[in-house]
């Protein structure tokens, strides 16, 4: 029986494969935000000056330090696998841990951006921003539902962090088989590059 | 060693192999696809006769006009029900889960799908989503009475449990995604040597086709569907006019998804289609590569015609136009692969058995269904018969007669492949005589009601209506019983039938060259492709 379940195809690795589903799965992702970019460019051009307007609200400097944090966590998530492809452990440990901190750091800023808003009274269904009109409306409606789509998958991101760092340490990652890590590495990088949009999308359109 | 490969022959193969663990663990935490192909079956069945029993009492409803059995909004309910159930739990899963899981690796010549573990994971996922939907029948407010198109400002305004309902079909979408990633990659990585793209049985295109089409649309049903829920919870306003929203909007989404997953409702029924014409005519099929990128060109066009679901909803005169012609090119495709189906039955040696009267019944059934969809999307007729029976009438012909009948095919045509063992084909042709009538029974009236005006989601109408709808009804009851004769008849033959050898069809793909029932690896050795799938010029 042993025979029998080594030539099923479970126990054989393809690196190729695995690459292939991963891709595939950010085409999903993609599409997933891209039905929420139908819904911004739609009410962008019913609502251009309001856009402008409510945009100018956002504090740019929260905005553009969340940008450099997650620019350099997408670096750090490259050097993690080049340091495991050239066989260096620690090091690659080193820059997941650093990573997963400054994936941790951007939520944290979120955290406090989101909480200025809504402590002035701006969140979805509130009366003072239902007084502001439909177009600011719309704006802080796809505010808080994009960045917080993103930062949902900011966090699944970090937990999957915590898996890989544990896969790493416990050797069913290793500099011959960093399959694994790469494919986080891929979402990771998606998920930076989705902000990468929302950066201007909500704060620079001033 | 061809003694082993005898023996196992009749140890009914992967039936027996339990990988470790026993009885129903054994079926429940497997990777192997030929035993998730049978989870999902048996889930499908389950979900199906449920499906089946709704429409039932929605049709007892309708024999006769006003209250008949139920109140209005038990009547909303019911047909919100039947629709989900239908369309999320059996249709769109369907063929690829089922049929397709098993099958794949087999004509291909791999020992099993790229991701065994995601296979597994998907059908956990399938499960979960319908769990999901049946306690949002029992819990809450009440069972959810949208339709299953779950359109806004209805969706977000009604009080019933709408959100656990979505929920529900959001899950049921992820496992959906997981199947098409896993599919896509394995045709293109896990081929048997010498099996290249254009010697790929036409089954494994359609699920290629189909896999594509999943991956590619379902995230926009999942966005769309936590806006729902979100909207439920938050009321952003996305949808709401009074907030600076768009109804139509959530319509856009709504069928940028929902067009395309018409496409992979009936692309897989169409290629198991392909893949039974050619055994019964004993001859290869005609226009190979036709039918191969028709399967991809129905999937890239469906892509645009979203909007034909839309004529009367306010959508610009130029994106009807732009939208209205783009329907019209499905049809070129669809035909192209009714033409060859027809050209590779002309001189064929043709064996009318159960496989091959489905299939002819699929033709007709989806020829009809065909041509009336494109009544639908003429513009000028869409007016007349926008939410009529006449669309009810419509889609059944294509997803009923069309996917179910094709689904019932492959079920007989595989039947001694996965079974080991051959159904009664007496009691199954004597079923598919019932089904046939009883389908054509209850959907063809329909067409004439719907002409005539009366509205579909009524659970009233007027007198005049009342004798084609009593016609209809009883057509209900004779689909019912061809359809309990046909399970009846294959559930008895899994224990009781007669034993088969590896090929009763005699089909020349490479599913057919290993025993019956599969063994637990598939193939002994990976087998080498030499030609293409169809090989009978000898005969």
């Amino acid at each position: 029986m042993e025979e029998i379940l080594h030539k099923t195809a479970e126990h054989h690795r393809d690196y190729t494969g695995a690459k292939m589903g991963m891709w595939l799965f950010l085409f999903t992702e993609m599409l997933l935000f891209g039905g929420m970019f139908i819904l911004y460019s739609v009410y962008r051009f019913e609502f251009i000056a309001e856009f402008h307007a409510a945009a100018k609200e956002l504090d740019t400097t929260i905005g553009a330090v969340n940008t450099l944090i997650l620019l350099t966590s997408s670096l750090t998530m490259a050097l993690s696998i080049a340091a495991l492809q050239k066989g260096n452990k620690n090091l690659s440990l080193f820059f997941q841990v650093v990573t997963m901190l400054l994936g941790i750091a951007f939520l944290g800023n979120k955290y406090l951006e989101w909480g200025t808003k809504i402590h002035h009274g701006i969140y979805p269904n509130s009366e003072y921003l239902l007084s502001l009109g439909k177009g600011q409306v719309m704006f802080y409606g796809l505010y808080f539902v994009m960045t917080g789509l993103h930062a949902l998958h900011v966090l699944i991101g970090i937990v999957i962090f915590v898996f890989i760092f544990f896969f790493t340490l416990s050797g069913d990652v290793t500099s011959d088989n960093t399959v694994k890590l790469e494919n986080s590495g891929l979402y990771w990088h998606l998920v930076d590059m989705i902000w990468v949009y929302l950066f201007p999308l909500f704060y620079l359109i001033t | 060693m061809p003694d082993g490969r005898e023996k196992k022959e009749t140890d009914r193969g992967f039936w027996k192999y339990e990988g470790g663990k026993t009885g129903l663990l054994s079926w429940i935490f497997t990777t192997d696809h030929k035993r998730i192909g049978i989870l999902y079956l048996s889930s499908l069945a389950v979900f199906f006769v449920a499906g089946v029993t709704f429409g039932l009492l929605m049709r007892l409803e309708l024999i006769a006009p006003g209250r008949t059995i139920m109140s209005a909004s038990a009547y909303n309910s019911i047909f919100t029900l039947h629709g989900v159930i239908m369309i999320f739990l059996f249709i769109i899963p369907g063929i690829p889960v089922s049929l397709g899981n098993f099958l794949l690796p087999l004509q291909i010549g791999a020992r099993d799908v790229a991701f065994p573990r995601l296979n597994l994971l998907s059908w956990w996922l399938y499960i979960a989503g319908g769990c999901i939907a049946l306690l949002s029948l029992f819990t809450g407010t009440g069972p959810p009475d949208t339709g299953w198109t779950f359109y806004a400002p209805y969706s977000i305004k009604t009080g019933t449990n709408v959100s656990l309902a979505v929920f529900a079909a959001f899950v049921l979408g992820f496992s959906s995604i997981l199947t098409g990633m896993n599919f896509i990659t394995t045709v293109h990585r896990l081929r048997a040597p010498g099996m290249t793209w254009f010697r790929l049985p036409l089954f494994v295109w359609s699920l290629y086709a189909t896999a594509w089409v999943q991956v590619l649309a379902t995230p926009i049903l999942a966005i769309t569907l936590l806006l729902i829920i979100i909207e439920r919870f938050f009321g952003v306003g996305f949808f709401d006019p009074a907030k600076g929203g768009d109804p139509i909007l959530y319509q856009h989404l709504f069928w940028i998804y929902s067009h395309p997953a018409v496409y992979i409702m009936i692309v897989p029924a169409m290629g198991v289609v392909t893949e039974i014409i050619p055994v019964f005519a004993r001859r290869t099929v005609f226009g190979y590569k036709a039918i191969a990128f028709s399967s991809i060109g129905i999937g890239a066009v469906g892509f645009f015609v979203w909007g034909h679901h839309m004529f009367t909803s306010g959508i610009s005169d130029t994106s009807k136009v732009i939208f209205s012609l783009l329907t019209f090119l499905v049809a070129i495709p669809s035909a192209i692969k009714v033409f060859n189906w027809v050209a590779s039955l002309y001189k064929g040696s043709i064996k009318v058995d159960t496989p091959l009267l489905f299939v002819i019944a699929f033709i007709f059934l989806f020829c009809i269904g065909g041509l009336t969809g494109l009544i639908n999307g003429t513009l000028a007729t869409n007016i007349h018969i926008h939410d009529t029976h006449f669309i009810v009438a419509h889609f059944h012909y294509v997803m009923f007669g069309g996917t179910a009948f094709a689904f019932f095919a492959g079920l007989h045509y595989w039947f001694p492949k996965i079974f080991g063992r051959m159904y009664s084909e007496a009691r199954a042709k004597l079923a598919w005589f019932f089904l046939f009538i009883g389908f054509n029974v209850l959907y063809f009236p329909m067409f004439l009601v719907g002409w005539q005006g009366m509205p579909r989601r009524y659970y009233d109408y007027l007198p005049v209506f009342h004798t084609p709808n009593i016609i209809s009804t009883i057509g209900s009851w004779i689909l019912a019983a061809g359809l309990a004769m046909m399970l009846v008849n294959l559930i008895r033959s899994i224990k009781k039938g007669e034993q088969t050898g590896s090929n009763p069809w005699k089909g020349t793909t490479l599913e057919w060259t290993v025993p019956s029932p599969p063994p637990v690896e598939n193939f002994e050795e990976i087998p080498t492709v030499t030609h293409g799938p169809y090989k009978y010029d000898e005969n």
